[in-house]
């Protein structure tokens, strides 16, 4: 990616990047951009860069930051009414390591209210659009991120992946996402959504880009005590072995899709790589499983959001209960709601062993099923989702529709794994489409190394 | 029909880490302004993670030590939901699945043990003061680290209760994980009473008597549960299970919440803080660090100090570990640490000051240099008393017992020839000769009369006892 120097201005960088932003305005991609302050920040480096003092590795690079990663520039929202007017006096650990090295944020890019959807529909400030196609949706829920790489505005975008949010907008929209291993990088100063599955990770142009990212992010935060231990630069995973899983190979997935796959299954072998079929059955129980873990660390999570101490709270309440109630009531949006209703009720007294604990077992043998896989192969290639980019409002008001996107994507929360997307080519309507590279614990960087050779 | 009670008790301890259970803020807050020891942690903005403080985690294996409780190897958090603005997480970071301390035991002065089910960690409540139309909450205590202690239904008597809240205050003061102040909260006690037939194997129905912050208060509650529940018994009537409320004036508990609206916390397992795996080697290298416990000082000194002076001690562990150390440091001394413990208990309590002096006691050295003197007879009794009481003094303190004697001239004069001289001087007062001729004519009581001349010429300095034997020396 492009980087400032004393012939190409920090500022240059970042107006123009300001300028393509306000150009694509009708996508609906920023929830706020940050003039004032990036051009403030970039006049600061170029003034560095004039003294001859070093910068850091991203020094001038605009990039979106996904609106649900606190920093004082902006309203932190989540896309969610209930935290509007909310300015954060942190900053997220993340945010705070891409600063340090140079990169200034030009705007925070839209999603689906808390992170709770696959289309950024679901925002309180309306839906993205595709990059491709302005009758379609952008993925979610790191919509806004996604179209914001993709339309080149900025060199890259922060991302959160609960169950595919980095990686199915990634397909979505032609580019890289990264959902790392859980707990490469710090969620210390980003709106949770589910505490166990949350990643925090990028989306970019290319698996460079995406290195050097991780490089500079990654690592324990004694502010997260869920971070590993430094090792992403460590890690040398060498790959003769592509899995592929024949339980995702079946009508359910756009045909499209499946002749991607094979096609990159061909360039592998032709360039000496063995492909393994999978069988993994577990996997099934994968969606149902995350539709009962996540929605009740969703419930949790939002507790605390009750109007008593900062964001919106609902005038006209009388009482303590009233508060809570039109302030939650007009707080949320409807998935917001339905999650925090299904949470609560699979954590309910009496109703605890037979959801929570179930799924939580459920877990268990995802976990063991990816060890077993990576017994047998190096890397698992699938695809990201069932089908290309799908029409606004079509899946909107059916749930299940909704939820079955994530149906090749959650497992990998569920299991802690790294998962890439990758472009793969168009449809033939021209739509992007993405493929999903996994890999064990811990082989993110070898992981992004070895997406060059499907280039 | 005479009933058995059966009473089963929580205590939660807030233990004094120096910061708070999840982040780094101040866990003191003592004196200090509303909302002034709160990080975004504890007032939970969105994105932020709790951060187990380690040294709850070493407090809680003293405590769980000091009630003879297993420690758990393994243990982890649960979050308990509920709304309410004194839970800025709406949610309570608990162990209710696997608690830190296991099963233990308490034993009370009379012998009693009161087994321990389990003692967990978690974090405190903020605190509501509530207005007419308003309330204001204060963030201040919210994650200050508790332990529960959930004993089993072992107690059953009001007096027993009592000395339970005790003995555990005791525990927990002496283990050094808690001020123990009870008026400010650091102790408070849920009392679960139930009553059934004499005789009978199966318990009563039970009510919960909450936030109790006394030990007289246990008492008081337990009395009044046990007849207001025999009354309705009496009368053929059921105990509700429910949740009562303690009117310390009044006397009397009042209902508060039944089983039928009991709360449905939710509990999840805590997904933001990892299990706590300890191992055997750090578990017994903490364990080590036990301070002595009151039933070891009853073991060093039952055969020193008398009983009830060593039970009015325990209640002081200041004034214990003092006695501690200087029977650890000096370990020949036994009836010098039997006249300390008297001067503690008879003249240091009895002082108005006490409670200040409590926190800053004077050293080892300066109380048995002032037992030296006493049984030197360079101090009476009422000398060393006074002697004793100056020791405390902020004023005089750091100065040494002999010291102080000499500044306030206390110091009694023991040297014969000084004395005899003294009393030659006195015998030849004119006055004095009546009383010399009385005595020789074998008149006892006319002795008093000369020491105290003899006295007032020495400016009270003379130890009267020589005096005394000097004088019958001279007269016979």
């Amino acid at each position: 990616m492009k980087t400032a120097n004393k012939r190409l201005t920090a500022e240059r960088l970042v107006r123009d990047a300001l300028e393509k932003a306000k150009h694509f305005a009708d996508y609906n991609i920023f929830t706020f951009l940050n003039e004032e302050g990036a051009i403030k920040r970039a006049r600061e480096i170029d003034a560095r860069i004039a003294r001859g003092e070093t910068v850091g590795k991203l020094a001038g690079v605009p990039f979106a930051l996904k609106d649900n990663f606190l920093s004082p520039e902006g309203q932190t929202t989540a896309s969610a009414h209930i935290l509007e007017g909310f300015v954060s006096p942190v900053t997220a650990t993340a945010v705070a390591k891409l600063e340090a090295e140079g990169a200034i944020m030009i705007g925070r890019t839209n999603l689906d209210a808390f992170a709770h959807g696959s289309s950024t529909e679901n925002s309180y400030f309306g839906p993205t659009l595709n990059a491709y196609d302005k009758e379609r949706v952008a993925g979610g829920s790191s919509g806004g991120s996604a179209v914001a790489v993709a339309l080149d505005i900025v060199e890259f975008a922060t991302g959160t992946d609960t169950g595919g949010s980095i990686r199915q907008p990634a397909s979505f929209n032609g580019i890289y996402g990264l959902k790392p291993t859980y707990g490469c990088i710090s969620r210390y100063g980003v709106v949770a959504m589910a505490s166990s599955t949350d990643c925090i990770g990028f989306l970019t142009k290319t698996p460079d880009d995406m290195d050097l990212l991780m490089s500079i992010t990654s690592g324990q935060d004694p502010k997260d005590m869920t971070t590993l231990p430094d090792y992403y630069e460590t890690n040398t995973h060498l790959a003769t072995r592509i899995g592929i899983i024949k339980d995702f190979d079946n009508d359910s997935v756009d045909a499209e899709i499946r002749e991607a796959l094979r096609s990159k299954c061909d360039l592998l072998k032709s360039k000496g790589y063995e492909i393994v079929e999978l069988e993994m059955p577990a996997l099934k129980y994968a969606l149902a499983a995350y539709y009962i873990i996540v929605p009740a660390e969703v419930a949790s999570n939002l507790s605390r959001y009750d109007g008593v101490r900062y964001g919106f709270r609902s005038e006209n309440s009388d009482t303590l209960d009233g508060l809570y109630l039109n302030t939650r009531s007009e707080g949320f949006m409807p998935e917001n709601k339905r999650r925090i209703m299904i949470g609560n009720f699979v954590l309910s007294s009496g109703f605890y062993d037979a959801y929570f604990l179930k799924a939580a077992k459920a877990r268990t043998l995802i976990v063991q099923e990816y060890e077993k896989a990576f017994d047998k192969c190096d890397y698992i290639l699938t695809p990201v989702s069932p089908s290309p980019a799908f029409k606004l409002g079509e899946k909107l008001n059916d749930p299940v529709a909704m939820y079955l996107e994530d149906v090749m994507s959650v497992s990998l929360n569920l299991a802690g794994v790294p998962g890439l997307a990758i472009p793969a080519g168009k449809s033939a309507s021209g739509l992007p489409i993405g493929l999903q590279l996994v890999g064990p614990r811990r082989s993110d960087k070898s992981l992004i190394e070895f997406s060059k050779e499907l280039m | 029909m005479k009933y058995i009670p059966t009473i089963g008790i929580e205590c939660h301890v807030q233990l004094c880490t120096k910061t708070k259970l999840f982040s780094e803020v101040n866990n003191d807050a003592r004196g200090k302004e509303p909302n002034s020891c709160v990080s975004p942690v504890d007032y939970s903005l969105p994105g932020m993670l709790p951060r187990l403080n380690g040294e709850a985690i070493r407090m809680a294996i003293l405590a769980g030590r000091a009630m003879n409780c297993e420690i758990n190897p393994r243990s982890r958090f649960d979050r308990k939901h509920y709304f309410y603005p004194d839970s800025p997480k709406g949610y309570q970071i608990t162990q209710f699945y696997e608690p830190i301390i296991g099963a233990g035991y308490v034993e009370l002065p009379s012998g009693t043990r009161i087994r321990i089910e389990h003692a967990h960690l978690e974090g405190d409540a903020g605190k509501l003061t509530h207005f007419d139309s308003y309330s204001l909450v204060d963030l201040n205590r919210v994650d200050t680290p508790l332990i529960e202690i959930v004993s089993m239904p072992d107690i059953h008597s009001a007096s027993d209760a009592h000395d339970y809240c005790k003995e555990l205050w005791r525990l927990m003061c002496f283990a050094e994980v808690t001020y123990g102040d009870l008026y400010n909260g650091n102790m408070r006690f849920d009392v679960n009473v139930s009553l059934a037939p004499e005789g009978s194997d199966k318990l009563g129905t039970r009510t919960e008597v909450k936030n109790l912050n006394s030990f007289k208060s246990v008492e008081r509650a337990v009395e009044y549960e046990i007849k207001r529940q025999s009354k309705i018994l009496d009368a053929g009537e059921k105990v509700i299970q429910e949740t009562r409320g303690w009117n310390d004036a009044k006397g009397e508990t009042t209902s508060q919440r039944s089983k039928e609206e009991a709360k449905d916390y939710r509990y999840m397992p805590e997904p933001d803080l990892p299990p706590i795996n300890l191992s055997d080697e750090f578990i017994e290298a903490e364990s080590a660090k036990l301070p002595l416990m009151p039933t070891d000082y009853r073991q060093i000194f039952g055969d020193i100090i008398p009983n009830d002076t060593l039970e009015v001690l325990l209640d002081y562990p200041t004034l214990m570990k003092k006695l501690g150390q200087i029977e650890h440091e000096y370990t020949k001394k036994q009836s010098a640490i039997t006249l300390i413990a008297n001067l503690f208990a008879s003249v240091l309590l009895a002082e108005e000051k006490s409670a200040e002096y409590l926190n800053d006691l004077p050293s080892a050295k300066d109380l048995i240099e002032l037992v030296e003197m006493n049984n030197n007879r360079e101090l009476s009794s009422t000398a060393t008393k006074e002697v004793f009481l100056r020791l405390f003094d902020p004023q005089m303190k750091g100065r040494g017992a002999k010291q102080i004697a000499k500044e306030l001239g206390l110091i009694q004069e023991n040297d014969l020839e000084a004395l005899e001289k003294i009393v030659d001087t006195v015998l030849t007062k004119p006055e004095t000769k009546k009383a010399q001729d009385d005595f020789r004519a074998g008149q006892e009581k006319v002795l008093g009369f000369l020491v105290g001349q003899v006295m007032k010429e020495s400016h009270g300095k003379a130890n009267p006892s020589a005096v005394q034997d000097i004088l019958r020396k001279k007269l016979s």
